[in-house]
């Protein structure tokens, strides 16, 4: 399991790995919105949380199309689901590879954004919490919808469509926590649900993602 | 544990391809599938491999020990050849795989990316994965294909030194290794149109 951990860290790192591509992607979205709606100082600090929300789920979507495609036309897939690794280990690992390359750069990166969309100061610590708890959903959510289209040739919009329903509630609960935190409300009850859904999601997902490409191997 | 096989059938997308397929595999044999293109070689390997169910039949001694090799290596471009075989060997709980690198003659290659091999380089590659896995029986998916004659040599001698230490092997190819082994032709078990009939309504699931 660390093998495939550390390989597929190295893979997104070296050339041609597109590891960056949603921290850019990310980026582009933040500095671009205050040029959009115009500066109001007032009206950026009252989307902020629901646009780095946006932007950070978006940046997620658009390097999952990689995440199985590319072993499945090496046929890594194949020899994986034959090895003695169980597959939904293997999808864990997966996700949490992209994870630690999507996911976390978008956290580690957010208040740095925040600065740009003129968060309000006590909304920065529930931005960073917020993203930190709900980025792992994302990509667990989107190994299963890469799983589901991993077949497919071009199969990245039908895989987008399949999975923006599943990231709602995640979305949802997230910016709710850092809007809270933003305008000095308590924001408990959505941070319960927000890790709420992240544990069920990496609990239960994986399970379906291997049930979907076992079907997809075949 | 002997591989056995008993009146196998099997599908490719959803039609039966073969039907009444039986055999078994001792420790220390080998069988070469013979067959024309489309005949249903693959699909009956993708089968004991455990990548798809059969239609009917029994399968046994097949579980965690079969070592597939496919049309295409499972290789990454941008790492090395050892990366290459470091990762395979961990996936399956190996250690060692200067074995592999021997038989291959792969020392020389060790530090270039996967990437950068000709094809049948590749191919070599791909073949010493077979021996990180440690698992007793190979089945092989027409493993020759863009290999010279002297590194044929060099794969039937590692099918050779398998079978000499207890594995077993299952090859499908077009081409004479110079193994002694059995000869399987799956043409003669080609599904009638009775059981293709039969499983149309699978096709549409």
């Amino acid at each position: 399991m660390t093998a495939l951990l550390t390989r597929d860290l190295a893979l997104a790192i070296r050339a041609g790995g597109g590891f960056g591509l949603g921290l850019a992607f990310f980026l582009i979205v933040t500095v671009m919105v205050p040029f959009a709606v115009g500066p109001v100082p007032e009206l950026l600090a009252r989307i902020a949380p629901g646009v780095l929300w946006l932007g950070a789920l978006l940046a997620c979507l658009l390097s999952l199309d990689r995440l199985l495609a590319l072993d499945w036309e090496d046929g890594t897939l194949d020899l994986l689901a034959t090895s003695p690794l169980p597959l939904e280990a293997a999808l864990s690992i997966k996700a949490l590879a992209h994870w630690i390359t999507t996911g976390l750069p978008l956290v580690l990166i957010s208040p740095v954004l925040g600065v740009l969309m003129n968060l309000p100061g006590p909304g920065f610590v529930w931005l960073v919490v917020s993203l930190a708890l709900g980025t792992p959903a994302l990509s667990v959510i989107g190994t299963f919808g890469a799983a589901l289209t991993v077949g497919v040739k071009r199969g990245g919009l039908l895989m987008s469509l399949l999975v923006l329903p599943l990231y709602v509630p995640t979305l949802i609960f997230g910016a709710e926590v850092a809007r809270r935190g933003a305008q000095g409300m308590d924001p408990t009850t959505p941070l319960l649900m927000l890790a709420g859904i992240t544990a069920g999601v990496v609990a239960l997902m994986p399970l379906a993602s291997a049930a979907a490409l076992r079907v997809n191997l075949r | 544990m002997t591989l056995t096989i008993r009146d196998l059938c099997v599908a490719r997308g959803g039609l039966p391809v073969l039907e009444g397929v039986s055999f078994s595999l001792e420790h220390g044999q080998a069988l070469i599938l013979r067959g024309p293109n489309g005949s249903g070689k693959t699909t009956l390997l993708r089968t004991l491999a455990g990548l798809q169910p059969p239609l009917s039949g029994a399968i046994t001694g097949a579980q965690d020990r079969i070592a597939y090799a496919a049309h295409s290596d499972g290789l990454k471009a941008m790492l090395s050849v050892t990366e290459n075989l470091r990762f395979w060997a961990a996936v399956f709980g190996q250690r060692d795989i200067t074995p592999a690198v021997e038989s291959f003659a792969l020392a020389p290659l060790q530090d270039r990316l996967a990437g950068t091999l000709s094809a049948g380089q590749k191919r070599r590659l791909g073949l010493a994965r077979l021996l990180v896995t440690g698992r007793p029986i190979w089945v092989l998916d027409e493993p020759t294909v863009s290999l010279d004659r002297e590194a044929v040599a060099m794969f039937a001698q590692a099918v050779r030194a398998h079978l000499a230490s207890g594995g077993s092997a299952l090859i499908a190819t077009h081409i004479d290794l110079g193994l002694e082994a059995a000869t399987l032709d799956v043409a003669r078990h080609r599904a009638t149109s009775q059981t293709r009939a039969g499983a149309t309504d699978e096709a549409f699931l």
